[in-house]
């Protein structure tokens, strides 16, 4: 069985970037099974359906704007995650998610079971700044909820004993989320 | 009111206002406005854009180093241009030199994004413009396998294909779920292609998302990941190591090996599949000819693609440097992205503030303070805009202008410049398609003519990768094994102060960075990106931008539908550049298109 787990957003907009740095810190903490990918897939939109098209079982952070508390969690599966993932205005190529998901939908490659784990984003418009109090807070237990998923697929990921160091793992050169936070003379 | 602008279009603001918020299909948030008369042409156009904020408020300050990972991210499509081209300013300012072997692969690495960009412009963004999905439903697809025969030696053509194909179409849409159909204006007058021609295209469609996985694997083993492949000042970051094994680590002969024969499927897939769609959906449409714009007046290219390491220089890059001004195709004129007045980008229209803003700044000088009012002549208000008052400033996007001059960029600016130079790799073909077309050259210059210079660009770029791939190969045989130069890898072999401009021609048109370096750390940063320069609003001086001019004169079936300005304005594959995507319960809606 094969499974992609999948972070999607922009970093550089704040809790925007929520589905990223949630990838990113999962790599970090876990070490994952066997067929279990990990994917920081950016605001790449359509060019991530072959990635989506090619699995049996699918599993999705990002920032959705469920209308909830900043940084709450929700957890959405299967056929519920088109109606959530519907991109506002502002989307790659006006391609939101759904219409990645209606893709492969259309090659004949749908995922068996797809869920997304969506953080209430507090700020989007903070150019360059980091993810805010209650949407950082929210990682870990997005992470939490993450294994309890893979673990009911029967992919259960193992805590690594010492988290890698920063930067050397699905972002460096800068744009890991430690470095990327630091204060720097252009923002703030 | 009617006036002429000084680069020669006569607007006039008189009739009907329509306005369109979103352009769909795009990357980011563009809202355009026109008027027409009372025959439904439009004789006046405003195009307007999300905010661009300025790059140097993140990379002021970090390791110019690491720039091209932030710059990567800027936007979703052009990932890999961006970090190129931050890489070159990087280089440019340090005088840094990198090995023959990185000069191949990273142009394999761009044009690997050149042909998978331009697929995915045309089959999933771009095609639906010109292809109906729903008439598709009603081919048949035994015709449909006889019309696909007829233009291709492409092997999936059978009745079978097509009808298993429609049936899953079909599923589809009965299923109420359009799904990246759903933003269409199905069944609009101005679509003119037969069922079966739409039930070809659809499936091409569909071949051209599947054909993604197999493009991206360049990336991958040349860039280390996809997406957001990695990339080094000074060469590439793979090494190479011949005799290595494995599918992970140094670039082996398994995997030159693996890259050489996805290029020969790109060259397939272009030539036997995109270049014969290309063909047969645009003789149907012969006789909508409009969109030309700027294109046949001042069109502007940096060129790309170096044949050799080092050399940017006109004679060394294969896609065209120069500028065409006021339609003097037998001019070109060179480009110094250096001299200060040269690039300048004005904010008289632009929602941003300058000290004096009937004068434009060079890149290297570039400020990006905001600067949002409406006009006296706006209606509505700041959070719900009725109509702009193009009078005023009007836009997130600056005005570029080279030399004061509005110019368009993208595939259709460097054929025409090409061709203007004489340079058969892009005249032959040129000519060959208008021929086909029983088309005279003039048929160039339009929206047609932008959608067909991409085309033709894909197959140029796919020929290319080849010869790039093969020169890579045989470098390696050679026993030249270096891909990264680290003379200079470490701030203290750097000047205390260092300023470099970095630029390629990104699938959309050119691309600049503009950095400025003090004690080892960014001091100024701009980026001027090819949507900058065909969206653009008005200059000081009235001149008028790609999109607008491109807009002007074209008459509208529907203007409740505005199929038109949609094929017009995705021509010029527009990428806005701010590529945030929030998701929120239930989506989108289709454009809101409002007549007043």
């Amino acid at each position: 069985m094969s499974v992609l787990v999948l972070g999607i957003g922009n970093i550089l907009w704040a809790d925007e970037g929520f589905g990223v740095r949630a990838v990113e810190a999962f790599h970090r903490l876990y070490a994952m099974a066997d067929g279990v990918d990990l994917l920081d897939g950016g605001t790449q939109g359509l060019y991530l359906v072959h990635h989506v098209a090619e699995v049996d079982r699918l599993l999705v952070f990002d920032a959705i704007d469920y209308g909830l508390a900043p940084g709450t969690l929700k957890v959405v599966r299967d056929e519920e995650v088109p109606r959530f993932t519907g991109a506002k205005k502002m989307s790659l190529h006006q391609t939101g998610f759904q219409e990645v998901l209606s893709a492969a939908d259309l090659m004949g490659h749908y995922p068996g079971d797809i869920a997304l784990i969506g953080c209430q984003p507090l700020d989007l418009e903070d150019w360059g700044g980091p993810l805010t109090a209650p949407v950082a807070a929210s990682i870990e237990p997005a992470l939490a909820v993450a294994v309890d998923i893979l673990t009911s697929w029967g992919v259960p990921p193992i805590r690594r004993a010492e988290p890698r160091p920063p930067g050397s793992g699905l972002l460096a050169n800068d744009i890991d989320r430690a470095a990327y936070e630091q204060p720097r003379l252009g923002t703030g | 009111m009617g006036i002429e602008t000084p680069n020669g279009f006569k607007l006039d603001n008189a009739g009907r206002r329509i306005v369109v918020d979103p352009v769909t299909r795009i990357e980011g948030h563009m809202r355009v406005e026109v008027n027409v008369d009372a025959d439904n042409v439009i004789r006046n156009a405003v195009s307007t854009g999300t905010m661009w904020r300025g790059i140097e408020v993140i990379l002021k300050g970090r390791d110019p180093r690491d720039a091209w990972a932030f710059t990567e991210r800027i936007c979703g499509v052009c990932t890999g241009t961006h970090a190129l081209t931050s890489v070159r300013a990087v280089e440019n300012a340090l005088d840094i030199a990198i090995p023959e072997n990185a000069n191949s692969i990273r142009n394999i690495m761009q044009l690997t994004l050149q042909v998978h960009d331009h697929l995915v412009h045309f089959y999933h963004l771009h095609a639906l413009d010109w292809v109906d999905v729903v008439s598709a439903l009603s081919a048949d697809p035994k015709a449909t396998s006889a019309l696909a025969q007829s233009i291709s030696d492409w092997p999936l053509s059978s009745p079978g294909y097509f009808r298993d194909l429609q049936g899953r179409l079909k599923k589809f849409v009965e299923s109420g779920q359009l799904g990246p159909f759903k933003n269409g204006y199905w069944g609009h007058a101005a679509y003119k292609l037969p069922p079966e021609a739409n039930l070809m295209a659809v499936a091409h469609y569909l071949e051209a998302l599947d054909f993604q996985k197999e493009i991206v694997k360049i990336h991958t083993i040349y860039g280390g990941k996809n997406p957001h492949p990695n990339w080094l000042v000074g060469g590439v970051p793979s090494p190479i190591n011949v005799d290595g094994t494995g599918a992970v680590g140094a670039i082996n002969m398994e995997r030159l090996n693996l890259v050489s024969s996805i290029i020969d499927q790109a060259i397939a897939f272009t030539e036997q599949v995109y270049l014969p769609d290309l063909k047969a959906i645009g003789s149907f449409y012969k006789d909508w000819l409009h969109g030309g714009g700027l294109s046949s007046t001042s069109v502007m290219s940096y060129g790309d693609i170096p044949e050799h390491a080092n050399d940017y220089s006109e004679a060394s890059l294969k896609l065209p440097r120069g500028v065409i001004l006021n339609g003097k195709l037998d001019e070109i004129h060179p480009i110094d992205l250096g001299n200060p007045d040269e690039v300048q980008e004005f904010v008289t229209h632009s929602w941003y503030k300058y000290p004096d803003e009937t004068k434009g700044l060079h890149p290297w000088d570039g400020v990006t303070e905001p600067h949002f009012e409406l006009g006296p002549n706006a209606r509505g208000t700041k959070t719900n805009i009725e109509a702009l008052d193009e009078a005023a400033k009007y836009s997130f996007i600056k005005s570029p202008r080279w030399k004061g001059h509005a110019v368009e960029v993208g595939p259709l600016a460097r054929y025409v410049i090409g061709y203007a130079q004489g340079k058969a790799e892009f005249k032959e073909p040129v000519d060959k398609l208008l021929t086909d077309l029983g088309l005279p050259l003039t048929a160039l210059f339009s929206t047609l003519g932008r959608t067909a210079a991409r085309a033709l660009e894909c197959q140029w770029a796919a020929r290319e990768l080849r010869y790039f791939q093969d020169k890579l190969v045989a470098n390696i045989k050679a026993g030249d094994l270096s891909t990264a130069n680290t003379d200079k890898w470490t701030p203290d072999t750097w000047p205390k102060e260092a300023k470099g401009a970095g630029f390629t021609e990104a699938p959309r048109g050119a691309l600049g960075h503009w950095i400025k370096i003090k004690d080892g750390k960014i001091d100024n940063y701009q980026a001027v990106v090819p949507t900058t320069w065909n969206g653009s609003p008005r200059d000081p001086k009235g001149n008028i931008g790609a999109f607008e001019a491109a807009l002007l004169d074209t008459p509208m079936a529907d203007p409740e539908q505005p199929l038109e300005i949609l094929r017009t304005l995705h021509s010029f594959d527009p990428c806005l550049a701010c590529s945030t995507h929030v998701m929120s319960e239930d989506g989108q809606d289709m454009a809101t298109v409002t007549v007043r």
